[in-house]
């Protein structure tokens, strides 16, 4: 028995994006470099057809249950992730349609490459065995090492993209090391093997703890927690502006998704081990994240220290342990999509003499001559910060709550005093829209694709601080993974 | 018969000498060669315990390991040419357009 | 008792040209010491009973791999990397934190996690059959996705060399 008809089926989205990231790569080649955003439509379009395939999927009887001899799981908790990477991967491209002009990197494979991205990060959702979320990981990563140099003419791109592998490759061997030591313990890489392994505890505790401090150190890298974040300022810079934002949304949202699916299911015996190691690199990545944000004159670098430490507070949900905990990480990933992805799209929106408009004093006055995007770039702005009635706020709050049930009452006060401090450079930059007067004219870099994103991002920051009833309960049930 | 315990040492000090490689070297292609040694060092480790466990599973994530790796280090490569193209420099200790 | 003198001889070679490696100044020397290390690494399979795993770590990191770097290597400029000096400033975390924190593993490794019953060395060595069977039955799925990581990473590698396409 190699494979069977229901393993096939479960894999249909990965299939259709991996397939038409493929045949893209083909018909790049028939397109003339004037009508290269057809393959942007086209790239669209398939992302559509995988989150179709996937709602289908969630009402097939096999739902919940491993195929390919045990590496893949389809069930609610990936899906769920899916959409997110799908959510992200979509306000990208439509980000891009003017970008990739602007800056002469108009090419095909562009798309291609955040298709193949795509996939890892699908893949590494659904992996239920440490091979699968290596290797899902790896194909996640690599496109987005090439997509982050993609600007060949900008110094910025190559150093940050040069950082990136490097501290990347660094990583991917500390997180195997620890996958072998893991495999030496428990004689198998299936992770609900490695949980009967060790809840048998005959498992020597020290080896353990190796295994989990390197696992810890690589999985931290990629959410980019202190004091592994080093290429996350450099990278962010450097890359093309819509390529940060996908960065910052759709690896970050994969990473926690195994971190989740790992430490809970896999490891979910030695909670006691790695519990103190993710609080250690949350508390580390909250701190150190919001007071260097502080002083950070590029917007883009500072919304690279402000992501390390929203890392901080999505790794104190999976710190709490619980259904409660993975559920509020789910809706905190969601909510960072919208947010994150709606900053980035106004600052692709800044342009400042035919260049890239990304220092923070070119937002001074902003709202005296264009008050919608000003209002705008303050919804996106209050929802990091968490100040209601934003879905920031609203996943912020979900997180405290699970700490709270769980007992870690000091570690939610310690959240929010950063939030505390952290709303202060996002004010700042509210302040400088509002209360000041513009230093020059302001130019715009005017898209539809730009204009949809914004749109959708808005609705979905708005929406979800409102009521974000309906989603919470979607994650809520997706959670039970165990 | 060697004990698993010589081969686990192996692993673990090629590992080490390769993970300091990373952090003193400014030089990004002796950076990248010491990256290697590294995943060498998990590739010991996990062949070793499929042997000792008697289980294939270690050596074919060992397979695995070999070939994510030449295809990063192509990756790696790439970015590297492009960079020096650009700057015409080789070692970290001058790239530093992007401050800290 | 033969097995154990091979494998010190292998793994004091791998070890001292691991050390090279890192240490040589010129990148050339560098890469020729760490393809001695992976060709001690390929006999520690083949002792491992794992031929085929040896001759693949042959002709895959060596053959290809080592070959790339090489060539990158040899095709930009070499001068400047020799004249480069030993970096102040990052050594010290580096001497200072691995080595302990290495010293404390190996400890472990050696304390009474794995000499425990369960680990017991298999008899004959693994048959290139075993593996081929098992890399397309029970790990296809992982099998597939790494022709996809391939791919890309061809696609990646390429856009990022290739001159500027204007």
């Amino acid at each position: 028995m190699i494979f069977t008809i229901k393993d096939l089926l479960s894999i249909i989205p990965e299939l259709i994006i991996a397939g038409s990231a493929c045949v893209l790569l083909l018909v790049d080649l028939l397109i003339s470099k004037e009508r290269k955003a057809c393959m942007a439509v086209l790239s669209i379009l398939s992302v559509i057809a995988a989150g179709v395939a996937s709602y289908w999927l969630l009402g097939a009887d096999f739902m919940g249950a491993k195929s390919f001899a045990g590496m893949f799981e389809l069930d609610g908790f990936s899906t769920f992730f899916k959409f997110v990477f799908y959510t992200a991967t979509v306000l990208s491209i439509l980000l891009s349609f003017h970008y990739v002009k602007e800056e002469d990197i108009n090419l095909g494979e562009y798309y291609v490459l955040m298709l193949f991205s795509l996939s890892g990060m699908m893949v590494l959702a659904s992996g239920a065995d440490l091979l699968s979320i290596y290797v899902g990981l790896e194909l996640m990563s690599l496109p987005i090492y090439v997509l982050a140099g993609f600007l060949q003419n900008d110094v910025r791109s190559n150093e940050g993209a040069m950082k990136y592998v490097i501290l990347g490759a660094f990583s991917s061997g500390i997180l195997l090391y620890g996958i072998s030591m893991v495999y030496g313990l428990t004689g198998t890489t299936e992770l609900s093997g490695v949980a009967a392994a060790l809840s048998d505890s005959s498992v020597h505790v020290p080896a353990l703890s190796i295994a989990i401090v390197m696992m810890v150190a690589g999985f931290a890298f990629k959410v980019a927690g202190v004091p592994f974040h080093m290429w996350a300022p450099d990278a962010y810079e450097g890359a093309p502006t819509p390529i940060t934002g996908f960065m910052s949304a759709g690896p970050k949202a994969a990473a926690f998704a195994v971190m989740l699916r790992v430490f809970m299911e896999g490891l979910q015996p030695a909670y006691e081990q790695w519990m103190v190691m993710v609080g250690v690199v949350a508390v580390a990545s909250m701190a150190y994240g919001n007071f260097v944000a502080i002083s950070q004159k590029n917007i883009k670098r500072m919304l690279a220290y402000s992501s390390i430490g929203h890392a901080g507070y999505a790794l104190l949900g999976v710190m709490a342990g619980t259904e409660e905990g993975i559920a509020s990480v789910m809706f905190y990933m969601a909510v960072y999509v919208f947010m994150n992805l709606g900053a980035f799209g106004i600052i692709i929106m800044m342009r400042k003499g035919g260049q890239r408009g990304e220092l923070i004093e070119e937002y001074t006055g902003l709202a005296r001559s264009h008050r919608g995007v000003a209002l705008l770039m303050l919804i996106f702005l209050f929802s990091l910060a968490g100040i209601p009635p934003t879905a920031g706020f609203m996943g912020k709050f979900y997180i405290f709550m699970a700490l709270i049930h769980r007992g870690m009452v000091g570690l939610a006060i310690f959240a929010v005093l950063m939030s505390a401090v952290a709303a202060y450079f996002y004010i700042r930059i509210v302040m400088l829209m509002y209360m000041r007067e513009p230093a020059g004219e302001f130019e715009f870099a005017r898209s539809k694709g730009i204009y949809y994103a914004l749109f959708i991002t808005t609705v979905g920051t708005v929406l979800l601080g409102i009521c974000p009833g309906y989603l919470v309960k979607l994650a809520e049930m997706a959670s039970v993974i165990m | 018969m060697v004990p698993l315990t010589w081969f686990l040492a192996l692993g673990l000090i090629l590992f080490m000498i390769g993970a300091v490689g990373v952090l003193i070297r400014k030089n990004i292609i002796i950076m990248l060669m010491s990256v290697e040694l590294m995943l060498n060092s998990v590739n010991i480790n996990l062949v070793a315990f499929s042997h000792f466990l008697d289980n294939v599973r270690g050596q074919i994530f060992a397979v695995f390991t070999i070939t994510v790796a030449a295809a990063e280090v192509a990756v790696a490569l790439g970015i590297l040419i492009a960079l020096v193209r650009n700057r015409g420099v080789f070692s970290t200790d001058e790239i530093d357009t992007l401050k800290g | 008792m033969a097995e154990k003198f091979f494998f010190l001889m292998f793994a004091v070679v791998a070890v001292g040209s691991a050390l090279a490696v890192i240490s040589l100044k010129n990148p050339v020397h560098s890469a020729l010491s760490l393809i001695a290390c992976l060709l001690q690494v390929a006999a520690i399979f083949v002792l491992l009973r794992s031929p085929f795993l040896a001759v693949v770590q042959v002709f895959i990191y060596v053959g290809a791999v080592m070959v790339l770097f090489l060539f990158v290597v040899l095709v930009l400029n070499i001068k400047k990397a020799q004249l480069e000096t030993f970096p102040k400033g990052r050594r010290w975390f580096a001497y200072a934190i691995v080595p302990v924190v290495g010293i404390e593993f190996l400890a472990v490794i050696f304390g009474k996690s794995f000499t425990a019953t369960g680990y017991e060395a298999a008899v004959e060595e693994v048959k290139v059959a075993t593996l081929g069977r098992a890399l397309f039955t029970e790990y296809l799925f992982p099998f597939e996705v790494v022709s996809i990581l391939l791919l890309a990473a061809m696609v990646g590698a390429i856009i990022m060399a290739k001159k500027r396409w204007d």
